[in-house]
């Protein structure tokens, strides 16, 4: 498989959250404007891209029994970075975001690359992975992000495009299910006719 | 009276799931059948109530003492995933019935992140011992509250005839969707 391939199928053929559903928390939970979403998605990005390095080039250390725990803290580590760096210097993304900045930690996407490509793969390869993945969440978060404060507040990454009240609906909780459901079918749909 | 509200708006009003989206894996994973839900529901319970007592303890009487609170994340995660493999092992050897119900269960609830994030959240909201354990249970309960539901529709929704593209995951989340507008009926409540 060549490096092309390995960064293009994190991003359109095994997008994390459209294809293989994972990561769904923080997909749900921060998508209530495009800003945040891109927010979330680089915040994963960074987490997904710094994990996958360390554990390909640390992967011939750690004994096969405490593998897991060992990716973990690792995971933990960066997100920690993230979590002081983004409190730091963007406080008010850091409070939007909230709690869903230290559960990258459980987001199921990071420590399912390390577990299936990171410890198997050199570290060009899982640096590909990494980006192609985290990117291809980035998308997805955006564009429901998009979706929901395009048709909630009738605005895009906080520019106000009419003057009128959006479907409050979507800017609420249940708005992010439905939205997602519908672009998830829309998806099913396009691939299989594609 | 001051526990009365934290029950009602951890299962109610801020549904973990349906609100506040924690805990959507196991919520889209295993609500096939209404059984497996009470039985993901038990195990959850379980462990949500000894993680937050364990979390809680760790942060005020080694964190804070050692003005380490930044390993908040780390350490949290590193005592939940020994939770777990210990409930695990003590599970099996004490009571092999109460295995046998939860077992298959406990290895997906390290990732659950409702449980992280109930232990981080008691944390934000200040509760002290006490409180803690009852929102901890609370939101378990919200947890299974809405998993219970859910799956009850998800097994009649097998026999309506959708669009290809509709069927499995997408009409779920529309129906998770119409139950989280159900649940905002109660907001305001408390």
């Amino acid at each position: 498989m060549n490096n092309l391939q390995n960064f293009n199928k994190g991003f359109f053929k095994e997008n994390a959250v459209f294809v293989q559903l994972l990561g769904m928390c923080p997909t749900l939970g921060v998508t209530t404007t495009a800003f945040n979403g891109l927010g979330m998605g680089l915040a994963t990005t960074f987490v997904l891209l710094m994990s996958n390095i360390s554990i390909s080039l640390i992967k011939s250390f750690i004994p096969d029994k405490v593998r897991i725990p060992a990716y973990i803290v690792v995971i933990a580590s960066f997100v920690t970075i993230v979590d002081l760096v983004m409190a730091g210097y963007l406080p008010e993304l850091h409070k939007n975001l909230g709690l869903f900045i230290p559960l990258i930690v459980v987001n199921c996407i990071v420590l399912g690359r390390a577990e299936a490509f990171a410890s198997k793969n050199g570290v060009i390869s899982s640096i590909l992975d990494g980006l192609g993945m985290g990117f291809g969440f980035s998308m997805a978060l955006v564009m429901l992000g998009g979706i929901r404060e395009l048709l909630g507040s009738l605005s895009i990454f906080g520019i106000q495009l009419v003057e009128a009240d959006g479907i409050l609906l979507f800017i609420l909780p249940p708005g992010a299910f439905i939205a997602l459901g519908f672009l998830i079918a829309l998806i099913n749909h396009l691939r299989k006719t594609a | 009276m001051e526990y009365v509200i934290i029950v009602f708006g951890a299962i109610f009003v801020n549904n973990i799931v349906l609100n506040q989206f924690l805990g959507i894996c196991p919520f889209l994973g295993v609500s096939n059948k209404v059984s497996t839900g009470i039985g993901m529901t038990g195990a959850v319970t379980f462990v949500m109530t000894i993680a937050t007592i364990v979390t809680y303890l760790i942060y005020k009487y080694v964190l804070i003492p050692l003005d380490i609170t930044y390993l908040q994340t780390i350490s949290y995660i590193l005592i939940i995933a020994a939770l777990v493999q210990m409930v695990e092992i003590i599970l099996k050897k004490v009571s092999p019935p109460l295995y046998q119900a939860l077992g298959v269960y406990l290895p997906l609830i390290t990732t659950n992140c409702a449980i992280l994030g109930v232990a981080l959240l008691v944390i934000s909201n200040d509760f002290n011992l006490i409180g803690s354990v009852v929102f901890a249970i609370a939101n378990a309960l919200g947890f299974g509250l809405a998993l219970v539901i859910f799956a009850g529709l998800r097994e009649h929704m097998d026999l309506i005839d959708l669009p290809k593209g509709m069927q499995g995951v997408p009409a779920a989340l529309l129906i998770a969707g119409l139950l989280s507008m159900a649940f905002m009926g109660f907001a305001g409540l408390v």
